[in-house]
Parts: C-alpha cells; structure tokens; sequence
C-alpha cells in the first residue's frame, strides 16, 4: 500500500466496480485531467481483497482520494446463492405465509417442476394480532404484548435481523412504526427493516419480499462495507466510502445498511450512468446500452440522456426487486454462451453458458463446448495471444476442432461456416431482445444509437445495429470498465415512492404538494445524515397515471408547489395517443403512485480525460501496423488491427477494421466506418 | 430449396418474435385486466392452407397452443369471401372455440396480393353477456344463458369497421364501455404482426421463408417423435373423476387410453362419461389443446407448430362430455375440464415413464367470483378471484405451492388489492399445511383463505374441482388432498351442495367464505423419505406430527 505520509490534499477522484470475474477501476485527477484504469481477478469470498489489490494497481496513496465510490455485488450474489442473514419476520396475523405463497406462477411456461426457497423460513415468521384495512383505518389495535414476545422468540432462535411487514401498511404504518418503537428496546442489533419504509407500495408479496431483502442482505452488505471502510480509513481516506445504487445514484457508506437493498443490481446501474453521460457529451442522447459480458447481455434504455427508472425486475423465481431501479432487461447471451445442436438440428445459442470455469475452450481450463468468444476467435475475430483473463496464447486448432466435430459435422458445414453461424445466430438473438426491450417500453431502436460495452458488445455491436437498422455505434474509450467509469459519474440519488390510487380529478393541489413534500423532506435528511459535498440539490416530482380499468403506467413529469390535475391530464391524454394511437379523453384517469428523486449533484466531469489515460495493468499485446485474416461473411479478408491507444481524434477508421485494448476488441465490418471523437469515442457509421 | 442452418434458425426466431411482438402490442393497450395483468391472450401465425399452427407468441397463454389453429381452419373452412382488410370476429365454442369470454379474431395477411398466411389472436374478455357477469354461471344449462355467441362474422371489411355487428356486440353485454378499446388493442395487435411480417419476407423472400416453414415443421415433428420413440410401446389407461357438473350431482368421467406405437400416439377418451347438463361439457377444441399442452409440459423444448403435433392422435370422443355440440353449456370447459386432462395424460405416461412424469397438479381454478353493491364506494361491482395449488412432485423435486394454473400463467390477485376494490376483509391467506401428497418427494401445498363480507349484500358463485376426488400421487405415494370451501353464516358453517360448485350464494355483512385448495401428488413411497427433510417439513409447520407418524413412520 503507497505510503500515506506527504500526500497531497484530497483531489482524486477513484470508481472501483467488483464484477464476477473482474474487479475494475479507475481513477480521475480532475484538475489535471490524469486517468488510470486497472483490471484485477475479483476475489469472491471476501471482495475487500481484490478491492485493495486494486487500488495498490493504481498506485494511488489513498489519503490523495476525495470521493471514493463503490460499486458491489455482494448482495445481489448474497440473494442468488441463498446465502444472507437468518431473519425473523413479525406480520399480520393469517400472513405468515404470504412471502413464500407468492402470485401463483411457476418458474417457466412449459414444464411443471421447479425450486423455491423462500428469504425466511417458515419457522421464522411470527404472527401479532393488529390489522388495518386498505383505506388505512385501523379495524383491530396492534397487541404491543405479543410484538414483545414474537421478538424474544426470535432473538432465543437466533433470528439475526427483524423484519416488520404488516398489511396495508403503505396505507398507513403506524402499527409498523410502533412496533419498531418496542423492537429498538429489545433487538440485540440495528438490522430492523420495515416493509413500509423500504417500499410504500400496496401488494403485499412485492414489498414483503423487497424488505425481506433488504434484511437478508443487510449484515452481509453493512459489514463487509463497514470492514472496507475501516481499511481504508486507517490507510488514510479523508471522506466516506460511497456505494452504488441500482437507481444509478449513489450513498454514503454510512447509511448502506439500512438501505442494503438498494445496491442489488448496482452494477449494471453504474455501466447505464456512465453510458448516459457519454451520450450526453458525445451528442448522441438517445442510446440503447448493450452490455455483453461472459454470461449476459443486458439492454437499457436512454432516452434524453437518461436511463429509464422502472421497478419491475425480478431478481430469480418469485424474488420480485420492486424497489425503483434502472430498467436493464438481461438475456443468456454472452461471450461464453454455448452453442449446440439440438436434436432436431437445430443450432442454439445460450442461454446456458460456460461461465469463468471451465469456461470456453480457448481459455484452456478444460471447457469443451464451443462458445461465442470460440467462434469468435476460429473467425481471427479477437486475438489469440490475449484473451482477457488468460496467460499464454489460446490453441486455436482445439478451438477450431471442437468448432467443426460438435456444431459443422451435425450441420454439414465446414469448422469456419460452423464459427460464422453461431456468430449469426447469436447476434440475431440478441437483435431480437434490443427490438423487443424497445417496443415494450414504446420505442423505436432505429431512433437511438446503440451504446457498445462489456467485454463482447464491441465485437458484435455493429452486427446487431445493421440488423435492427441502426444508424450509429457509440464504442466508449473503456467499453470494459464502464460501471468503475459510471462510479465516479454518478450523483447521490434516493427515489421514494408512496402509493395513493386516487383519480386524477380528486388530487387537490394542497394536499398532493404536501405529500410531496413530505417526500422532500425524507429526502433532504436523508442527504444531511450522509455528509456528502455535492454542488447542488435538485428535486423530481413525477406521478404515475393510468385510464381507470387500465393497468399500463405512464410516468409523467410535475410541478410542486403548484401541483396541476388539469395540466397532468392534458400531458397524459398525449402521451397515450403518441404511444397508442388512439385518444381517450372521456376516458377517467387515476394517479397510482407518488414519486420523488432527490438528486445530490456532483461536479460534471469532462470524459475527454479518458483520452489521455494510462493503463497500470499488463502491458497491451499487438504493434503498430499489424494485420490479419479475419473473416467477414463468406470472405476472409485482410484486416488493419489497431491499438486503441493509439488513434487520435478525428481519425477515420474505414472497415474493415479490428482495434484491440486491454480490455475488449472492437470490430468494424467492411461496410462500416469508424471515427474517433475529441471524448477517445469510436462512433461507427453503420450502413 | 436449399435451407442453410442460419437461415432456418433466424427465420424460426424471427416467426417467434413477431408473435410475441403482437402479445406485447395486445397486452399493453387492452383495457380488460384478465388479458392486461393475467396475459389471457395469445397472438399466432397460421398456415394459408389449412391453419396449421406455423408460430405462437412466448408470452402467450399455453391453453390457446392448440385453440387458435382450429378456430382459423373453421374461419378457413366458413369464410370462403375472405378478402385483404378483413377481420373475422368469433367467439362460438363449436366453432373452433374455447368458453364465450376467450374472444378470437383472424385476419388474413397479403404478401404482394397473395396470401400468405393468416394472422389470428385471442383475448379474454371480462364480459361478454349472459346470466351471471363474468360468464361463469355454474348453473347454465344451455349456450344461450352463458352470453352472446358470435359465429365467424366480419368485424371489418376491407379495412372498415362495421358498425353494425360492433352495434350488436355492444348491446349485448354488461359493460360495455371499455371493450371498444379492447378491440383496439386486439386488431392493433394483427396489424402489428402484418407488418413485421412484411418486413421479414421483404428480406428473405416468400418462397425461402415457406420453405423455411415447412422444414420447421418438419423437425418439430421429428423432435417429437424422437421423444415418444422412448417411451415403451403399449397401451396405458388412466381414469380420474371430476365432481359434478354444477348441476347434476354426479361424477364426470374422464377415461384415458393411451397408445404408444413407435412414435405415435394415440390419446382414446370414448369410455369417458356422456355429455352433462351443467357447464362442464369441454369443446373439441379445448379436448385437444388440452392434450398439446401436457405433451408440451412433458418435453418442454420441442418448438410449438403443428409438427409438433402430428404424431399426436387424437380420435374425436363423440358421445362424451369431451366432445360438446350445440347447445352445451361449456363455460366450465377451459379452466376445469382442460386441467383434467392434462392430469389424465400425466397419469397414463406415468405408468410408462415415471421418471421423467410429475403427479398430479392441484387442477383446480378456484374460481370464487362476487358480484354486488358497495355501499361505501357506492358501486356495483363483480370480482373473479382464481387461486393457484399444488403442483405434482416428481422423481427429484418437491411440488410447487400456490403454482399457476397447468393451462396458464396468470398471477393471483394480491389480497391487499382485493381488499382496496371489492369490500372483503381476509381473515387469513395461508399456505395449507399438510395439504400436498406424502411421498419420497411431496407434492407441493394448496393454500387456505378465509374473507369475511364488510358491507352490502353479497352474491357468491364459486366453480371449482377436486372437492371429492384427490390428485393423484405417484410410484407409491399419496395424492393431494381435497379442495374445500366453506359458508359461514346465520351462526352455521356448511359445505357447498354440490362441494366444488355453487351459484346464487346470498351472503350478508359479517359472512364468511373459506377456500382451502387442493395439494399435488407426492412422488415415491413416503416412508423412504430422507428423515431430515421430514424433521425440517415438521419445524416448518409444512406437516403436522399425526401426518408424520401416519404418512412417513416418524418416530420421536
């Protein structure tokens, strides 16, 4: 670790984003404009290791960093494996049940087996006598003797944290709130989680669930951030660790344990930020962000230079995550996507994947089913002598041999039309989640450019717009630490929703500008008891709105003080009608939710730094005026390969070309032209 | 025609997702909420010739898999003036249909003035008349009394809507204000796939894309029949008996003989029972795509076209209440009798191939429906309520609980909106312990909910299954138990007359129904059950301690 005597006065600026197989980051002088990146193995048991390995990469002395910003999976892996806290839930009499009886659904459309293991085990979920109804009023008193007895009954079975769910408490929490009140006297720890603070929605299994991980999650994540934060504190860091949101926002360590819920899926939140401002600089705000790492390949949404809120995903069977996150609609489509023939010789791609171990074979860990990265590589498409991740160059004879034996012979194709077709077939997968992403949320991908990123999406980015006829191609300086990169963009952020399903014509301004600033102030003290220097503080307001008998939501923008039921129909009444094509004005409309953003701005950054970065990872494989053969539809044609580093601003790149870096390769076809802009950018013309 | 690999499976992905985009463009903009929240719709393409099924949305409801084909080869068959712009419009069961409310259109698509295909969707309307609301009269003795039934008339003609049938629609219905705007959403849909489909044979050309159809086909058949080479030759019979008809106190029969012959099979059901004066008297259509969907269950990834189903025999059971005809009441055909028999199928292939066969599932829609005045929200209103159960166990898995329904997907209400639109307070919504059959693997829990009237009159009608014959369980083990509901009120709890059916139940403030759902089938003898997962089943309260004893020979 650098020496922390000396330093200079807190300035830099430093993002560090634990991957699956990655941990990345990068770090920013902004008074200099200096920028490193470095890339180390991530360390899945403790991710703190690999966190602090890396920033030793950046040599860096710690006590020179003024925001250091966080972006981690440990809680989103914490869900999936199963593996968080032992909690104890406290409910409504005759509800015990309703975390693990979920909404009736099964985990696929076509087969009747499947898995489930509910956040909390049945033995762990009390019942209390209380019981409020859906307008809110109080029908049977909260029983304060029982509250004490279930937490007692839980603290002796070893319950580590406490949930709070009550029925209808988005309607009204005051039974939820006094029993927190008892809880604080007799739980043995912090970690108390209610339902109606994490989420004011109505349905009870969506925001039973949401609380229910948030204290699943809740010592997992708080301590390892409280262990980070020690370190680091001791190595000299001024100011508190911040950790991402999947809102695309960012906290202050300090309060990540009672909001641990909101850094699930954080990661791909911090990728859709840093694309969103690249957009935004580049000029070319409306993106569709297409990640594609070694598993998946995620889709977002931009429009206007910002990334789509919604809280619709589901995390795994019956685990809804109805807290409000970037939208990212994930497929099995990625690098080690594995392709096969199936028994009706058919070639499919994914969605089962090789992952990190064995992985594809060109990795040489023993994999032995031919992948995308495979194909990819048999097609001279990315470089033998370095594959991201492994030492040593990858036997492509193997690779080309597997190719032929497991996917040519059944097709009757040769090992290289074999490669080229799982490439297609892959990357029309793929088109197909783009075009389907964007009609569904109303869009139409030709009006967007398609923001390349992750360690694949360069290579077949272009592929994907050409099919989707897409104009342009966006390949950012550092497609493969692009959530490090979203890190150090991102502003403090906490979104509150708060469920009212009132018609729009009763919302009166008085008491609808005071719900909202009953909002307002949730967030302000929020934002004080996090101490985190920002320029400015903005405020969001918006309301979701939907014809009475419809269920589809439209989200719409609104003023308070000054709230106008008028004005919002008129702005709904559009709004339908463009997405739609059909106007219902007589139609009744009804206001379901109440939202709040409040944004703690920090200082903008220019991304032209990232053009004069430096790599403190392993030095780049490849020279200057290198070729090879690499295979473009039928033809195998020799092709310019370029180092990144190396091109300047305003350089035209005419296709076909291939440019490495360290951390992607990125693939411009012989019909397409790349140029480089003033931000390092490669905006690829696609025709 | 020469059909590269590539080519054939973009053509097959690209089929698949323009019917799904017309799922989406359908289910975004429909006002009904059974088709906008539960996904009671599908979207399909379908062949010019005879409406064979050529590709289904992924997102569509697994029970129209088969339906649609055999309303469009009806349309086909009673259209013979079909020009380009047209919409037919259809709903009548016999025709290729499922119940009243399941409303299909079909359009004819063009491709350089020839056509192409036909582009066909369906969609669940809450309401379509008749004497209850909501179209489930348990009672309905005839067609008439279920709603207005629409033989395949045209809703437009070259791109003009009539007014007229609109018209008639309208005035035959409960509410009609917001169906306009399903109807909208449900044209918007074809046309959606109209023109994505334009754009791909601009691409590919009509003749590669037919001849990319035809090999699809053609591989989904193989796939199939490589999947019933597997299963031993011979002929397996299963029997299981629904309750009643809703009208008549007396058990349905439904008989399976199932012949695996090579790669065939041949699904006989004639010894099942003759046709019910009651509602539960299945269509031809609904008999069939019942079957397609438990083979579909069975082997899951052979792609859905009408390859997949040829090998797939399927005698018509005239005689039977599996083969209704005019004018059967059928409103109970598509939720009640179709899970049956998927379960019948599930039970046959048990006996042949256990290993790869899950138990019964609860079958069960628990169709609980409300209709009345509330005097606090001043409205009328009408709830349909449908509960999930257990699912089957299998050789290594555990039954689901509260899983959706075999025939669909949709998703329960969540009480605290019941409890915000309808005046119902629920006293409980539990998972049933004890309900799910004792095996090595137990099948999975019904649930149990008890809600109580707060305001107004209420009148009740419930359309339900399994309340007298169990689940079944399999390769030795116990079936799930039986559905139940109870009436609470003037100081008396009574079971239904006819157990899992009622109409016309008056219920007063402060009266309570209680729902318990029937569990799936276990899998294996129970006694071999590993002992810790009988102790962890114990402290979870999943099974009570006399069931231990009794079912798996626990000893403290």
């Amino acid at each position: 670790m650098p020496d922390s005597r000396g330093a200079a006065a807190p300035h830099m600026l430093v993002g560090v984003d634990v991957g699956g197989t990655f941990t990345d980051l990068i770090s920013l002088d902004p008074a200099t404009g200096g920028l490193r990146v470095a890339k180390v193995p991530t360390t899945s048991r403790d991710q703190s290791v690999g966190f602090m390995s890396g920033l030793e990469a950046l040599e860096l002395p710690i006590p020179a960093i003024d925001a250091l910003v966080h972006g981690t999976t440990a809680g989103t892996n914490a869900i999936l494996e199963r593996k968080g806290a032992v909690c104890g839930l406290i409910t409504t009499r005759g509800f015990r049940d309703s975390l693990e009886l979920g909404r009736r659904t099964r985990p696929q459309l076509y087969g009747m087996v499947g898995v489930f293991e509910p956040l909390v085990a049945r033995e762990f979920r009390l019942e209390v006598t209380e019981r409020v109804d859906a307008q809110g009023r109080v029908v049977e008193k909260l029983n304060e003797n029982e509250v004490a007895e279930a937490i007692r009954k839980l603290v002796e079975m070893g319950a580590e944290t406490l949930l709070i769910h009550f029925i209808h408490s988005y309607a009204n929490p005051v039974h939820e709130e006094r029993c927190f009140e008892i809880a604080q006297a007799l739980w043995p720890n912090r970690y108390i989680t209610l339902g109606s603070r994490i989420l004011r929605e109505i349905r009870e299994f969506e925001r039973g669930t949401a609380a229910a991980l948030n204290g699943y999650i809740q010592p997992v994540v708080g301590r390892y951030i409280e262990r980070l934060s020690t370190g680091l504190k001791s190595h000299g860091l001024h100011n508190d660790l911040m950790v991402m949101q999947g809102n695309g926002g960012m906290m202050s360590a300090r309060v990540v344990e009672d909001h641990a819920v909101h850094t699930v899926m954080s990661e791909p939140a911090a990728g859709a930020i840093a694309a969103a401002a690249t957009g935004r600089q580049a000029g070319l705000p409306d993106l569709i962000g297409c990640d594609m790492g070694g598993t998946s390949f995620d889709v977002t949404l931009i429009r206007g230079g910002q990334p789509a809120i919604s809280a619709e995903k589901d995390l795994d069977y019956a685990i809804p995550v109805r807290v409000p996150m970037i939208d990212i609609h994930s497929i099995g489509a990625g690098g080690g996507s594995i392709a096969r023939v199936d028994r009706a010789g058919m070639l499919r791609v994914g969605p089962q994947s090789a992952g990190a171990y064995p992985g594809s074979i060109c990795y040489g860990r023993g994999g032995e089913e031919p992948t995308v990265t495979d194909a990819n590589l048999a097609l001279g498409r990315v470089n033998a002598a370095a594959i991201t991740g492994v030492s040593g160059p990858a036997d492509v004879a193997r690779v080309r041999a597997a190719i032929e034996a497991k996917i040519g012979k059944p097709l009757g194709l040769g090992a290289e039309d074999a490669a080229e077709a799982i490439v297609t077939v892959a990357n029309h997968q793929m088109a197909a989640a783009v075009r389907l992403v964007s009609i569904e949320r109303g869009y139409d991908p030709r009006d967007f450019a398609v923001f390349a990123f992750g360690g694949a999406g360069p290579l077949h980015a272009v592929a994907i717009a050409r099919e989707l006829s897409i104009p342009k191609v966006l390949v950012p300086r550092f497609p493969g630490i692009t959530s490090a990169l979203g890190c150090v963009i991102a502003d403090v952020r906490h979104d509150f929703v708060r469920y009212v399903n009132r018609a729009l014509d009763d919302m009166n301004a008085v008491e609808t500008d005071a719900m909202f600033a009953e909002q307002r102030r949730q967030g302000e003290a929020l934002l004080k008891s996090e101490a985190v220097a920002t320029t400015a503080v903005d405020f969001v307001h918006e309301v979701d709105v939907l014809f009475q008998g419809q269920v589809h939501l439209f989200r719409i923008p609104v003023a308070s003080p000054g709230f106008d039921a008028t004005a919002v129909h008129a702005d709904f009444v559009q709004r339908y009608d463009r997405r739609f094509n059909i106007r219902l004005d007589g139609m009744r409309a009804s206001v379901a939710s109440l939202r709040t953003t409040v944004l703690g701005r920090r200082r903008p950054l220019d991304l032209a730094m990232l053009t004069g970065a430096q790599s403190s990872a392993r030095a780049d494989a490849g020279e200057a005026g290198a070729r090879r053969r690499v295979r473009f539809g039928a033809a195998w044609l020799d092709t310019p390969v370029l180092r990144r580093e190396a091109l300047k601003p305003d350089q035209s790149i005419p296709g076909p070309a291939i440019v490495e870096q360290l951390d992607t390769t990125v693939l411009i076809d012989p019909q397409s032209t790349g140029k480089v802009d003033r931000l390092g950018n490669i905006i690829i013309t696609v025709s | 025609m020469n059909l590269d690999p590539v080519t054939l499976a973009v053509v097959h992905n690209g089929l698949r997702a323009i019917a799904s985009e017309m799922d989406l463009a359908h289910e975004k903009a429909s006002f009904s909420p059974i088709i906008a929240e539960s996904f009671d719709r599908a979207n399909g393409i379908y062949h010019r010739d005879n409406g064979e099924v050529i590709a289904q949305g992924d997102r569509g409801l697994p029970t129209f898999v088969g339906v649609m084909q055999f309303t469009t080869e009806a349309v086909i068959e009673r259209r013979r003036d079909i020009q380009p712009g047209d919409v037919v419009i259809v709903n009548d069961p016999y025709v290729g249909g499922t119940h009243l409310m399941d409303v299909k259109m079909v359009m004819p698509f063009y491709y350089h003035d020839r056509l192409w295909c036909y582009l066909t969707n369906s969609g669940h309307w809450p309401d379509t008349g008749g004497m209850v609301p909501g179209g489930f009269a348990t009672n309905a003795t005839e067609i008439e009394q279920e709603g207005l039934r629409l033989p395949p008339v045209k809703l437009y003609r070259q791109d003009q809507l009539d007014r007229d049938v609109l018209d008639i629609i309208l005035s035959n219905i409960h509410v009609p204000g917001e169906r306009i705007g399903d109807i909208e959403a449900q044209v918007g849909a074809l046309r959606v796939g109209a023109r994505q489909l334009t754009q791909m044979l601009d691409r590919y050309g009509a003749e590669l894309v037919d001849a990319a159809v035809d090999e699809l086909r053609d591989r989904s058949e193989r796939l199939m029949r490589s999947h019933i080479e597997a299963i031993p030759d011979g002929t397996y019979s299963f029997e299981s008996l629904m309750d009643n008809d809703g009208v008549d106190d007396k058990p349905l029969r439904v008989h399976l003989d199932l012949t695996v012959r090579g790669s065939d099979l041949i699904f006989d059901l004639s010894k099942s029972s003759p046709p019910c004066r009651g509602p539960l008297n299945s269509v031809w259509a609904i008999t069939r795509s019942a079957i397609y969907i438990a083979m579909k269950h069975v082997f899951p990834e052979v792609p859905i076209n009408s390859g997949c189903f040829r090998p797939l025999h399927i005698p018509k059971p005239t005689g039977t209440f599996l083969y209704a005809e005019y004018p059967r009441a059928v409103s109970g055909c598509a939720a009640e009798v179709s899970q049956r028999l998927i379960e019948v199928v599930f039970g046959a292939l048990g006996q042949a191939i256990p290993d790869q066969i899950v138990a019964a599932p609860f079958s069960c829609s628990g169709n609980f429906s409300l209709g009345g005045y509330d005097p606090e929200l001043e409205r009328h209103y009408v709830m349909i309520n449908f509960s999930g159960g257990g699912y089957g166990a299998s050789i290594d898995t555990d039954g689901l609980s509260n899983a959706a329904a075999s025939i669909g997907v949709s998703k329960s209400m969540p009480v605290e909106m019941i409890e915000e639109r309808y005046p119902l307070l629920f006293e409980e919504y539990a998972l049933r312990a004890d309900s799910g059959g004792p095996g090595k693997r137990r099948g999975g829990f019904g649930v149990s909910y008890r809600a109580r009237l707060l305001r107004g009159e209420g009148v009740a009608s419930f359309l339900m299954e399994h309340g007298k014959y169990q689940p079944h369980g399999l390769a030795g083990a116990g079936g799930g138990v039986l559905n139940e509901v109870l009436i609470q009120r003037n100081g008396k709890t009574e079971q239904l007359e006819l157990i899992s059916k009622g109409s016309g139940i008056r219920l007063a403030p402060g009266d309570r129904v209680t729902v318990r759902t029937p569990g799936g089938g276990g899998f294996g003898d129970p006694r071999r059950r590993e002992r810790e997962l009988v102790a962890r089943d114990l402290r979870r309260g999943y099974i009570s301690l006399d069931s231990a004893r009794r079912h798996y020979g626990w000893t403290d």
